[in-house]
């Protein structure tokens, strides 16, 4: 029996067609154990097709997919008892006592949580004898995130855990993936709820279009008290894009020398796909920091954004993913 | 078990349940999904027992012999099949497969595999009490059968037949059109399809087509077997070949999502 690896999931380079329209395009991903991932993106990004392949339940056009370092459909059979799967669409048979659906995925494992702990954990037992189809949306989704983790599974993959549930729901639900993550299981989420990501994940996957427009922790994306943000673009009319990443970060690190009083790190954090050239600057804001950074700005030819502190991760996906609608 | 399991993270890797107990439990699983559903009901067993006591006890069709019961019962049993293998199997499949559930429970240990064996094994539980019901009831009604094992052969095989007609449908149409057309095939082959009544009622170029539908080989096959004309070897040809056909174009077309 091969050791988990500390990655448990790794997608490279995934594409997935239907009818020859990319619905995933050369995407990549690597989900550590004991660690939430949160796949974050617009509808339509392409979240969802992405974990279905991670399931099994669709074939890759192009790229791999590993899955505690197997293939999720060669696998497979391996696989199933190890993987916790919640779908979007639930799965839950609408006929059946809510009760006697959560037995049944347990019967599925050798060693499955207990039934009666989780179903107390998650507020099941008030509606364990009502069919599924007479739940509201939030049991609903509360019964199949219990149907998804009854097996102790090492890898989850929770398709928008927390859709439709109320304020104390979610917070149950919450805590319980944090849970899991501390038992060591590796979670793959997918959701468009910003405080979401921002309240469970490790580290965040922004998708657009089938492709991942940029990755990171949450304190990497939204800045921190300590940082100012930059985001440098050509000014209208520029023929040419602004410099590489690191030229740039080298060239405004060089410059804030004087007024920071000492060497000043600039990390590049640009989104993959964008013309926007993102930048961090490592020092606290003052006036004198600020304006440095615009005069520099003048002197290079280019437009900066300038957000100093913390911003909050639905500004980044904003920027990131546009704000008009699709 | 007393082994150690084997332990990743510091933690033992999860296992499947043994195969037997997981195709079991979705066996029971969908056993009870059906007798707890009225309509499932109403057409696997309430359907086939009225028409088996009221063309017994009237005139209603002409039937060309003194022994009534033994022309009826077969074709109830026949009956019995359609309505369990596959009307009701392709309505449930079609159903589960829009909601997500037949892709729920293949990602479960459960896999697609055991989820097909599961199904098999729901549906000979529902026939074997159809079986007990249709065949008590046809003896209270003075059924005297004989041929037993050649009846159970072509039950098995028509079962085969059906299923994969059944799974095809369900694999391939939308859920609501596969209710349609599931409903529809059920009545059209109750009229017309040499289920419940001979074959030798239709008229004569009906009649050869029917021989070849499962349905009317089926229904002919059992009325063979059970008045004591022993196994006819054409009813099981004619559905050896629709099961094999029909499963591999199940196989072949059946789509999860």
């Amino acid at each position: 029996m091969p050791a988990t690896p500390a990655t448990a999931v790794v997608v490279s380079g995934l594409v997935k067609r239907y009818d020859h329209r990319a619905a995933v395009d050369g995407l990549d991903m690597v989900a550590p154990a004991g660690a939430v991932t949160a796949l974050l993106g617009p509808n339509g990004a392409g979240k969802t097709t992405t974990v279905e392949c991670c399931e099994g339940l669709r074939r890759p056009d192009g790229g791999t997919v590993a899955v505690l370092g197997m293939d999720p459909v060669a696998d497979a059979r391996a696989l199933r008892p190890r993987v916790g799967v919640m779908l979007q669409d639930g799965g839950l048979p609408g006929a059946v006592p809510a009760g006697e659906v959560l037995r049944h995925v347990a019967a599925m494992y050798a060693r499955p949580r207990d039934v009666a702990a989780l179903s107390e954990r998650l507020g099941l037992h008030t509606f364990a004898r009502t069919q599924v189809r007479r739940l509201s949306g939030g049991e609903r989704q509360r019964l199949a995130l219990a149907a998804a983790v009854v097996g102790r599974p090492d890898v989850a993959f929770l398709d928008e855990p927390s859709a439709g549930l109320d304020p104390q729901s979610r917070l149950v639900v919450w805590d319980l993936i944090r849970s899991l993550r501390g038992e060591g299981t590796a979670i793959v989420l997918t959701t468009h709820q910003m405080n979401e990501a921002e309240a469970l994940a490790d580290q965040v996957v922004v998708v657009d279009e089938g492709r991942v427009i940029v990755a990171g922790t949450i304190p990497a994306l939204v800045g921190s008290d300590g940082t100012v943000r930059v985001a440098v673009r050509p000014t209208d009319g520029a023929a040419a894009p602004p410099a590489p990443d690191d030229v740039l970060a080298a060239r405004l690190a060089a410059a804030l020398t004087a007024v920071a009083q000492g060497a000043v790190q600039v990390a590049a954090v640009s989104p993959r796909v964008l013309q926007v050239r993102v930048l961090q600057v490592r020092a606290a804001a003052d006036p004198a920091l600020l304006h440095a950074i615009t005069g520099w700005a003048a002197g290079q030819g280019v437009l900066v954004d300038v957000a100093p502190g913390r911003r909050t991760l639905e500004d980044v996906f904003l920027d990131l993913t546009g704000r008009h609608l699709r | 078990m007393s082994h150690p399991a084997a332990v990743t993270a510091g933690r033992p890797v999860a296992t499947a349940a043994p195969l037997h107990r997981r195709v079991l439990a979705q066996a029971g699983f969908e056993t009870r999904a059906v007798l707890r559903n009225g309509e499932q009901l109403l057409l696997t067993l309430v359907l086939p027992v009225l028409l088996l006591v009221v063309l017994t006890r009237t005139e209603l069709v002409r039937l060309d012999t003194t022994d009534r019961i033994g022309l009826v019962a077969p074709g109830a049993l026949a009956l019995a099949v359609l309505s369990t293998a596959f009307t009701s199997q392709a309505i449930a499949t079609g159903f589960d497969r829009r909601s997500g559930v037949l892709r729920l429970l293949s990602t479960t240990p459960l896999g697609p595999g055991g989820l097909l064996a599961g199904k098999a094994l729901a549906i000979l539980a529902v026939e074997v009490i159809q079986v007990v019901v249709l065949g008590s009831v046809a003896g209270w009604l003075g059924w005297r059968p004989t041929g037993i094992p050649a009846a159970l052969l072509l039950l098995a095989l028509g079962t085969a037949a059906f299923t994969s007609l059944a799974l095809l449908v369900a694999g391939t149409l939308r859920a609501e059109a596969v209710l349609a057309a599931a409903n529809l095939v059920w009545v059209l082959l109750l009229i017309g399809g040499g289920v419940l009544l001979p074959v030798a009622l239709l008229p004569d170029g009906l009649a050869a087509v029917v021989r070849l539908l499962p349905s009317g080989a089926l229904g002919e096959g059992l009325r063979a077997a059970l008045t004591g004309q022993g196994l006819a070897w054409g009813p099981v040809l004619v559905l050896g070949a629709w099961t094999l056909v029909l499963g591999a174009a199940a196989r072949r077309f059946f789509r999860w999502h």
